[in-house]
């Protein structure tokens, strides 16, 4: 019963402090700061909001969040067009997170509420079961995702094939990581000094695939897991790094993540799909960042099998998700946060998806709810800090 | 009886009715109150204030590791009392049962009933029971309502909390909610925990010549700790502090929440208390908590602040500090 956890390693306080301790010896020697940090994955804004690491942080860390969490970026064109495929009476397969995306009318949620068909799934697989299940049915999957969802997403291909099933098809929005920061890394108005690659998709594509982009950009890429010391010690890496100069992909989960990723995943996905131009919502069109079915699967492409089209689309009035996404605005700046915008009634997708980085900002690390929203969601915890001592 | 599952004419009235409540309720709750089966129960009670709960039942599956329905639906009734600062002495139970139950899985469930409320002390003194046809209820859904009597001393609720008053919990937190989940998932992984569903009322009598020193009890079910401390915290307008690694949770409900991504702060426990108390008298009541077998994994696990958030803050096991809030709506499963 007693036994301790495996994960306790990875949670120490003592050396976290550490940790702590370091990092702020080596923000202080370091040439330039603040210094910007993008942590790209979701999963990691949720780590740093739940395990309050960025108290931990010296004022000359600044952390931002990146576009990685899969339903914060899928466009709001995507939507519409998954919402009018539940109109025409489809059975829609849809990961939960995607429910509540507000699209340009309406989100999957308001699809099924006003009738429509749309099923939550855990496993991509059970899209093909209930296609098999209902023969009589066309059923299509939500196919949203970066390279770790992506492989899965083939493989259900690559079945429905091998076993003939026709009634299934894919709604693809599939995403790659490397295109995303190099968009991030080429834009004038970001400037992230360093990050911190995602874990899961890293175990996919393999350290060697930001390899190139260090070479183009020298900047610090390091890839680090999910628990508060791997997330500290990738920081401290970083810091590391920009405090000699140096600008180098640095693997250091290795206890998950290879130098050249999983290749069986790899092939699975080269062999089904191709890239495209992709939508990112607040990224914009991004040249070959996207993953389609390649033509010799048309069949179990939705686009092509229901003639559906998807037409980029308008975010809400006011929402700055687009500005949040590219780490050039604090979920706390904007004007909506914790306002207009709350998970309960969220008007964008950084608010909608437990991943995005404002849900996290609001979950673990608000302000006081009569008080204003806190800028880095520091200020007014600090203040009461202060009264309670 | 004849056949082996619950039929629309047990529910009748008639004389499958009467045959049911003859096999299976007599012989276990026919004593006292219940005998002659009299429309109602005639009660007596010495003590002036009473406390008057009731709570519904539906839990899939009926079964889990730990217990079932039976055992849930007196606990749940009991505990809801015994936080009320009572001792509980008496129960209703209503069962609403559809058709084709089977049999066997009913007198498990009545089984659990007699075995916690001869735990706890409470006698059932009257009772109902509905068949609804297939299909129009999930297998059986139970009601119990409860009357306790009000223990001297007690003065509970959100304005007697103070700043500097100690927050002490009785042991594991969430085993309940993830043995139930696991068990609805088919998650059969050694090590899994058992649901800790099991009657508080003894630690809060244990309280004794204490009693004026509690300042808000409650059992942290729907919503987990996390709503109860909120409530507690908004309703006292005071801050509360938490010491993550102090909060007891068992290996097994991490290991479990680790992989369905469940938040063990917001995951019921059924078994479990969370006492807001003067901060002088929190070694005393720990140390009578833990001779008790409910109590033995007690643990001391924050404060009161003199802070007026209104919010609960959590120093993290990693040293930082963040938020806990409450729970937003139905949790959806995640893509990656």
């Amino acid at each position: 019963m007693n036994r301790p956890d495996l994960l306790d390693g990875f949670r120490d306080r003592r050396l976290a402090a550490a940790l702590q301790r370091r990092i702020a010896e080596r923000a202080s020697r370091l040439p330039r700061t603040p210094l910007t940090l993008m942590e790209v994955c979701g999963t990691h804004t949720v780590a740093i909001a739940r395990f309050g690491l960025r108290r931990l942080l010296p004022p000359a860390v600044r952390l931002v969040s990146g576009p990685g969490c899969p339903v914060c970026v899928t466009d709001a064109g995507f939507i519409d067009a998954a919402c009018e495929l539940a109109r025409r009476g489809m059975v829609l397969a849809t990961f939960g997170d995607m429910l509540r995306v507000p699209g340009t009318a309406g989100s999957l949620a308001e699809a099924r509420a006003a009738g429509g068909d749309v099923r939550v799934c855990l496993s991509p697989l059970a899209a093909l079961e209930w296609a098999r299940g209902e023969p009589g049915r066309e059923v299509v999957l939500i196919a949203v995702g970066f390279e770790t969802t992506t492989a899965p997403l083939a493989a259900v291909v690559a079945r429905a094939a091998a076993e003939g099933v026709r009634n299934l098809s894919l709604l693809t929005a599939c995403k790659t990581m490397p295109a995303a920061l190099d968009a991030l890394l080429r834009a004038p108005d970001v400037t992230v000094d360093g990050f911190l690659c995602p874990p899961h998709v890293s175990a996919i594509i393999g350290a060697a695939a930001y390899r190139p982009l260090a070479a183009a950009y020298r900047r610090p890429l390091v890839v680090a897991g999910f628990e508060p010391l791997d997330i500290l010690d990738g920081i401290d890496a970083v810091l590391a790094q920009a405090g000699r100069g140096a600008g180098e992909v640095e693997n250091r989960y290795t206890r998950v993540v290879h130098e050249n990723g999983n290749p069986v995943a790899q092939a699975l996905v080269r062999a089904h799909l191709e890239p495209e131009d992709a939508a990112w919502r607040g990224l914009g069109v991004l040249p070959g960042s996207g993953l389609r079915l390649r033509p010799a699967f048309a069949a179990w492409d939705a686009r092509v099998r229901h003639g559906i089209e998807v037409r980029p689309g308008k975010p809400a009035a006011g929402c700055r998700c687009g500005d949040v996404l590219r780490g050039r605005l604090d979920p706390g700046e904007c004007a909506l946060f914790g306002r207009a915008c709350t998970p309960a009634s969220p008007v964008g997708p950084c608010m909608v998806s437990a991943e995005g980085s404002c849900a996290a900002r609001y979950r673990y690390d608000r302000a006081p709810a009569d008080g204003a929203p806190s800028h880095n969601g520091r200020t007014g915890r600090r203040k009461n800090g202060r009264q309670k001592r | 009886m004849k056949g082996e599952a619950i039929l629309l004419d047990h529910g009748g009235g008639g004389r499958l009715s009467r045959e049911l409540i003859e096999a299976e309720i007599l012989p276990r709750f026919g004593r006292g109150p219940l005998a002659g089966l009299p429309d109602g129960a005639s009660l007596t009670s010495r003590m002036r204030r009473l406390v008057f709960t009731t709570d519904a039942y539906v839990v899939q599956p009926p079964e889990f590791p730990g217990g079932n329905i039976g055992h849930l639906a007196v606990h749940g009734t009991v505990n809801d009392l015994a936080v009320c600062g009572a001792r509980p002495r008496w129960l209703s139970l209503a069962m609403i049962l559809e058709e084709g139950l089977p049999l066997a899985l009913l007198r498990r469930v009545l089984d659990g009933v007699q075995a916690a409320a001869a735990d706890c002390g409470v006698a059932v003194v009257t009772g109902d029971t509905k068949v609804v046809p297939r299909g129009a209820c999930d297998r059986l859904a139970l009601c119990t309502a409860g009357i306790g009597e009000a223990l001297p001393g007690f003065r509970l609720g959100p304005p007697r909390i103070r700043p500097g008053d100690a927050i002490l919990v009785n042991g594991p937190l969430g085993d309940h909610g993830v043995a139930v989940m696991a068990a609805r998932e088919g998650i059969g992984i050694a090590g899994a925990p058992r649901s800790d569903t099991g009657p508080v009322h003894r630690l809060v009598a244990a309280l004794g010549e204490l009693a004026g020193q509690a300042a808000f009890l409650r059992d942290p079910t729907r919503g987990g700790l996390a709503a109860v401390l909120n409530e507690a915290a908004r309703a006292a307008r005071r801050e509360v502090r938490l010491d993550e690694a102090a909060v007891p949770f068992s290996a097994g409900a991490r290991a479990v929440a680790g992989l369905l991504g469940l938040d063990l702060f917001s995951v019921a426990s059924e078994g479990r208390l969370a006492l807001f108390c003067r901060a002088g008298a929190a070694d005393a009541i720990l140390a009578r908590w833990r001779r008790l077998p409910e109590g033995r994994g007690a643990a001391r696990i924050g404060e009161v602040a003199r802070g007026r958030t209104g919010r609960v803050v959590l120093a993290t096991v990693a040293g930082g500090e963040r938020i806990l809030d409450v729970p937003e709506g139905e949790l959806l499963p995640r893509i990656c």
